[in-house]
């Protein structure tokens, strides 16, 4: 029992070391400037891409997540309720972009949107729309997974059932039965998703968007205390964003749990 | 008119037939139940009164109104399910307000209609909690507020009860009875107990593969089975294999234990029959010389309050006879395994004609 315990903490302390050194390595490192904390006020202040390629990317993702969730939660949803049998396909379809890299896909997109019937690759429009598009499907097995996951917490079948003998049609029981239950589960696959789009690199640089990946990759090249310093920004602004999403997650049922225990 | 008419439907899945040839007029405020073993087909006829299947063929119509292809939130009838599934998300109030939130309704009417229907199902005070902090037997009342709040033509009922222990069984059985009756709402409520169907219904549909075997009073289910599966499924009438020995002496033998009736009957030496005995007609112990005895080993002992039923298992796989005693404080009961005798008249049990098993039991058991 004891010894247990202790090789517990052994293995947690392992752990956090493990994850713990490197960040502090990093932030050891971007202040070893000449003026402390210089290449902070540098990345934050004066230089405008940092901010800009930012909320680019954010805002990017937000779509390709929104964009995502319209297409993958009915489709979960549908596949579980009435075509079960599908399920393996659609689970290998969602896989894909796992096995086709990401150059293959921004050469795609690029040689099959420059010309009619589609050119999308004219304008900034035009790449923003195929950058989304591109995302979303590099989103598909994080989202998919997710969802399916928290569908098979609920009993979809009977829930929707007892919300269609009471009245309901589909948009309703999709927006007020079946999200609500598996908000946990959406906010996972969104969280996953933000953080893919914020760190990609091939594909927003093939598409030449002015996003946070290639200009991470950029500052890496040219600068020297600037990227550790903006590794431990994104990191600190990664955490908040997984902060909030934990505070979005606890729904009325956890509060009113909480406050049930005591 | 009927309110609720089922004309001739049949529901196929694949090559499997799941129901067929069904046929069920049913008043307004009448209560249906549908009783059957697992797999005959209760679940696939209440979907399809639902909406949730569409019958391979033949009607179904609500209010004079044929809805056998109407989706189901279209067609204003109320489902209980066995899981109660009522919605995570929602407290007890909006769960139960549901389907008038979907129908429109102004705020202030659904939250008197919620509570008027908190007050029916006797959770005055739970409207604010969540399902999980409910007990079973509270979440299934909820469930039948939630069905009933938007004043379904229809109550559907899909075993609601047998998730529960028995206690809360019967009492929340006739809790759904009394409020039945009391909304006059028209009910169809399936199960596989016979019990359950019989103490609540003005009718009982008997079912066996798909199709119906019989439709009556609980009191004509019981007493006047019309086919031997209703007598074997139903009450507690024993059917029992027989091999004739000597037909015009009244000789056979059950579990090749040798039985006389008081008179002679039809078959030729060696044919198998069987002889239906009521429960009643059967007495524990051996008795006085002259009446019909049968020794097996006991299977069950249950206590049904003022009387005990006991099943009797005659030889390893061989048929049981169940029989009832009155529960008296002196009786000495048998006890599991035991090996015990049991004592009939002559007169007691009937042959069933084998060649219409299912003609008229009735006929017999009205004879003896
Ligand atoms: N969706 C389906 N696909 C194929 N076969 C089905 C389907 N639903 C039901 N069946 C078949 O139809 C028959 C009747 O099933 P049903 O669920 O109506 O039985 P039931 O009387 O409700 O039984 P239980 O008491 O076990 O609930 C069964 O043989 C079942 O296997
Ligand atoms: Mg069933």
């Amino acid at each position: 029992m004891k010894l247990s315990r202790i090789f517990s903490w052994v293995i947690f302390i392992l752990g956090v070391l493990y994850f713990l050194l490197p960040l502090y390595a990093t932030l050891e490192f971007s202040l070893r400037t000449k003026v402390p904390f210089v290449a902070y006020t540098n990345v934050l202040f004066k230089d405008p891409q940092f901010a800009g390629s930012l909320i680019y990317s954010a805002i990017v993702g937000v779509i390709t997540i929104l964009v995502s969730l319209l297409i993958i939660v009915p489709t979960a949803y549908w596949v579980r309720l009435r075509l079960p049998r599908l399920r393996p396909v659609v689970e290998f379809v969602t896989l894909l972009p796992f096995v086709i890299p990401p150059v293959i896909l921004a050469f795609g997109l690029l040689r099959a949107y420059a010309g009619p019937p589609l050119p999308l690759t004219g304008t900034d429009f035009g790449l923003n729309i195929l950058v989304v598009a591109a995302y979303v499907v590099l989103s598909f097995p994080y989202m998919y997974r997710a969802v399916d996951s928290g569908l098979q917490a609920i009993n979809v079948r009977t829930l929707t059932e007892a919300a269609q003998s009471m009245g309901a049609g589909w948009t309703r029981i999709l927006i007020s039965v079946i999200f609500p239950n598996i908000r946990v589960a959406l906010l996972s696959g969104a969280f996953l998703t933000l953080a893919i789009v914020i760190g990609e690199y091939t594909i927003a640089s093939f598409l030449v968007r002015p996003a946070f990946g290639p200009y991470l990759a950029l500052l890496g090249r040219d600068k020297a205390f600037e990227p550790a310093a903006v590794t431990i920004i994104s990191f600190g602004l990664t955490w908040m964003a997984m902060g909030m999403i934990a505070l979005l997650g606890r729904g009325s049922r956890q509060r009113v749990q909480v406050a049930g225990a005591r | 008119m009927s309110f609720l008419e089922l004309t001739d439907v049949q529901k196929r899945f694949g090559d499997t037939t799941a129901v067929e040839g069904f046929n069920l007029a049913a008043e307004k405020g009448e209560f249906v139940s549908f009783l059957g073993p697992s797999g005959c087909g209760k679940t696939t006829t209440l979907r399809m009164i639902a909406g949730f299947e569409q019958p391979t063929s033949g009607t179904i119509r609500i209010n004079d109104e044929d809805v056998t292809y109407r989706s189901p939130n279209k067609r204003n009838v109320g489902m209980v399910f066995q899981s109660y599934a009522l919605f995570p998300n929602m407290t007890v109030a909006d769960n139960i307000g549901f389907g008038l939130k979907v129908r429109k309704r102004p705020k202030d009417q659904i939250k008197k209609r919620v509570a008027e229907l908190l007050e029916i199902v006797n959770l005055p005070d739970k409207g604010a909690r969540y399902p999980y902090q409910l007990s079973g037997g509270q979440q299934q009342r909820v469930a039948l507020a939630r069905a009933l709040a938007f004043e379904p033509q229809v109550l559907l009922l899909d075993e609601p009860l047998s998730a529960l222990d028995a206690k809360i069984r019967v009492a929340l059985r006739h809790e759904i009875r009394s409020i039945q009756r009391q909304l006059g709402i028209t009910t169809v409520y399936v199960t596989h107990d016979q019990e359950e169907a019989l103490s609540l219904s003005d009718r009982v549909v008997v079912m066996s593969e798909g199709r119906m075997e019989q439709v009556g009073t609980p009191f004509e289910i019981y007493n006047f089975p019309s086919t031997a599966f209703v007598a074997s499924f139903v009450g507690t009438l024993n059917v029992l294999p027989g091999v004739v020995v000597d037909a015009s002496r009244g000789e056979l033998t059950i579990a090749g234990q040798p039985v006389r009736l008081g008179h002679a009957f039809e078959g030729s030496a060696g044919r198998e029959i069987r002889v239906a005995l009521r429960p009643e007609m059967v007495q524990l112990g051996p008795g006085e010389n002259g009446t019909n005895r049968l020794t097996g080993k006991v299977g069950d002992v249950s206590f049904l309050g003022s009387i005990v039923r006991i099943r009797l298992a005659l030889g390893e796989s061989g048929p049981t006879v169940v029989l009832d005693v009155f529960n008296e404080p002196t009786l000495r009961l048998p006890q599991l395994g035991d090996t015990a005798t049991v004592r009939f008249p002559q007169d007691g049990p009937l042959v069933l004609d084998p060649k219409a098993p299912v003609e008229s039991v009735e006929a017999l058991i009205a004879e003896a």
